[in-house]
């Protein structure tokens, strides 16, 4: 890890008014759940639908897009990579320190309000199931959409793809596409620490930390391989 | 000794070929690339920094391949045409990162030294998105010298420079070229490299023009023919004067003036001038018609 590349990432990526965009879906998750208990309606009516169906489902995997389509992303979109790879520095060490800024910031944007969200529905037990959950989702996005960041110029379009086509769609209705995905694997981890009817994992916990772990490796290792063959167009091309 | 070599390099885009068949070898000193604009100046920089692999030929900076080499940055400088810079930092912050990325033993003294040089010390501390275009470019230029690289390569380094800067940067390249570093910088812009440096490689289309000292290629350059249109006072009369001229070698004459053949640029503008006085013939406008310097280059490619 690169602490100067962690350190110009970090501030680029709070220097940028696309930082914002991390706010508002945390804040509605909370805000909704605060809602619910207000109302009078038993958690159960409301719960999963909050905290799955927009915390899970929109919530963390946007904001992982946002800011793992960012670190690096961003810097290739306006040529400042550039200054970052005119060094002599083995390609992993610039992926790892992006995946860690990344990585970092999107488990403490995403699994800090899944907990609060998580213990204002029901119990502290349930908050914390859907943080460790949304924390090994968080990581596994991150990874994946790092790598969509050197596979396109359009990484975000293609990360919503996945995010609404892939796990929005297809795993609802072919279970074996579940296998492939990172939604499914937090949902399933944090179903195993929390053991309440809110939530139903639908992959075996074993699986599920397995395949977000080959997941996180694979993509991670093939970052590393794009970024070493990374080339500059020139502005008239 | 460092050399950047291309030997029989090509670059292709598809259909398109970018760079053909280019041959070179740059040793120290300042060596300007020239050409008009798509000619693949920026194509062949980049496959020099490492950037984009030859689809033909071989690159090497200092004997080693610079594609998938990121040890060739520790000898190497890039100041890409594209100007972004993070602009959220300091310059001092931007420069002082750059000697860090590359593991300086004292990477403060090393930012301090590379400010200084292109003479930005009074204003480090300001952000760089509040910098003039010239200002942002040295600090690139800057971040580019931190490492002291052997070799120094810069895309249209003088881009939206105003002419103290321009001078200012030319200076400095000249102090590098002369300590012995090979400076290499693009430019399409004629006027730029007769003021930097001693050599010069002139690509036109992709290909490798014209090489070698600059003075020569210049002479080629404007001892060529050169069309004048002209207009007077009195067409008819100055057009059976200027025939009597040497280095005139045609006229013709139509409604909208003279058009002039001049076989020598210098001679026939000194002439000109002297031939109207004696004449008696008051001439309205000279007008250069085939000063675009692609024409200049094409001139180059069929010679």
């Amino acid at each position: 890890m690169n602490p100067t590349i962690a350190w110009i990432t970090a501030r680029g990526l709070f220097g940028r008014r696309r930082f914002l965009l991390l706010f508002p879906l945390p804040v509605l998750v909370i805000g909704l759940v605060a809602l619910g208990r207000a109302s009078g309606v038993s958690n159960s009516d409301w719960g999963p639908a909050v905290l799955v169906g927009l915390g899970v489902a929109v919530m963390l995997p946007i904001v992982a897009l946002v800011v793992g389509a960012g670190v690096l992303g961003s810097e290739i979109e306006d040529g400042t990579a550039v200054h970052i790879l005119t060094k002599p520095l083995p390609r992993r060490e610039i992926i790892l320190a992006k995946l860690v800024v990344a990585a970092a910031i999107t488990v403490v944007s995403t699994a800090v309000p899944m907990f609060v969200a998580g213990a204002l529905t029901d119990s502290v037990r349930l908050g914390a199931g859907l943080a460790a959950g949304t924390a090994l989702g968080a990581v596994t996005y991150s990874a994946l959409f790092l790598l969509l960041s050197l596979l396109s110029r359009r990484p975000v379009l293609l990360g919503l793809a996945y995010i609404m086509i892939w796990e929005g769609l297809l795993t609802n209705l072919l279970s074996g596409t579940r296998v492939l995905s990172v939604q499914q694997y937090t949902i399933s981890v944090a179903d195993s620490v929390a053991h309440t009817s809110m939530l139903t994992g639908r992959v075996s916990v074993p699986l599920a930390v397995v395949m977000a772990a080959i997941l996180t490796v694979a993509s991670t290792v093939l970052a590393i391989d794009r970024l070493r063959s990374f080339t500059l167009t020139g502005e008239t091309s | 000794m460092t050399t950047v070599e291309l030997s029989n390099v090509s670059r292709w885009y598809g259909n398109v070929v970018a760079v053909n068949d280019i041959t070179m070898t740059l040793g120290p000193g300042v060596t300007g690339l020239l050409g008009p604009n798509g000619a693949g100046k920026t194509t062949l920089l980049h496959m020099m920094a490492g950037f984009l692999p030859p689809s033909r030929g071989e690159v090497r900076v200092a004997g080693a391949p610079a594609w998938r080499n990121p040890s060739v940055y520790r000898i190497l400088g890039l100041v890409s045409e594209r100007e972004a810079v993070h602009g959220f930092l300091t310059a001092w912050e931007f420069v002082l990162a750059n000697a860090k990325l590359h593991r300086l033993p004292n990477p403060e003294a090393a930012a301090r030294r590379a400010l200084g040089l292109v003479e930005m010390t009074g204003a480090q501390d300001r952000r760089i998105d509040q910098y003039s275009k010239g200002m942002r470019q040295r600090t690139r230029v800057a971040a580019a010298l931190v490492h002291d690289p052997e070799v120094l390569v810069l895309d249209e380094p003088f881009n939206g420079m105003d002419p103290r800067q321009r001078l200012q940067m030319m200076d400095l390249l000249h102090q590098l070229g002369d300590s012995g570093r090979t400076i290499l910088f693009s430019s399409h812009i004629l006027e730029e490299v007769e003021q930097v440096s001693g050599t010069v490689q002139v690509i036109v289309a992709g290909r490798l023009a014209a090489s070698g000292d600059y003075r020569s290629i210049r002479r080629m350059m404007t001892h060529r023919p050169h069309v004048f249109s002209v207009h007077s006072s009195d067409d008819r009369r100055l057009a059976v004067a200027l025939m009597g001229q040497a280095s005139v070698t045609g006229v013709e004459l139509s409604g909208a003036g003279l058009t002039v053949q001049a076989g020598d640029y210098g001679t026939f503008t000194r002439t000109l001038p002297k031939v109207a006085l004696a004449e008696g013939i008051r001439v309205r406008r000279v007008l250069p018609s085939d000063e675009s310097l692609e024409s200049v280059f094409s001139y180059l490619v069929a010679s």
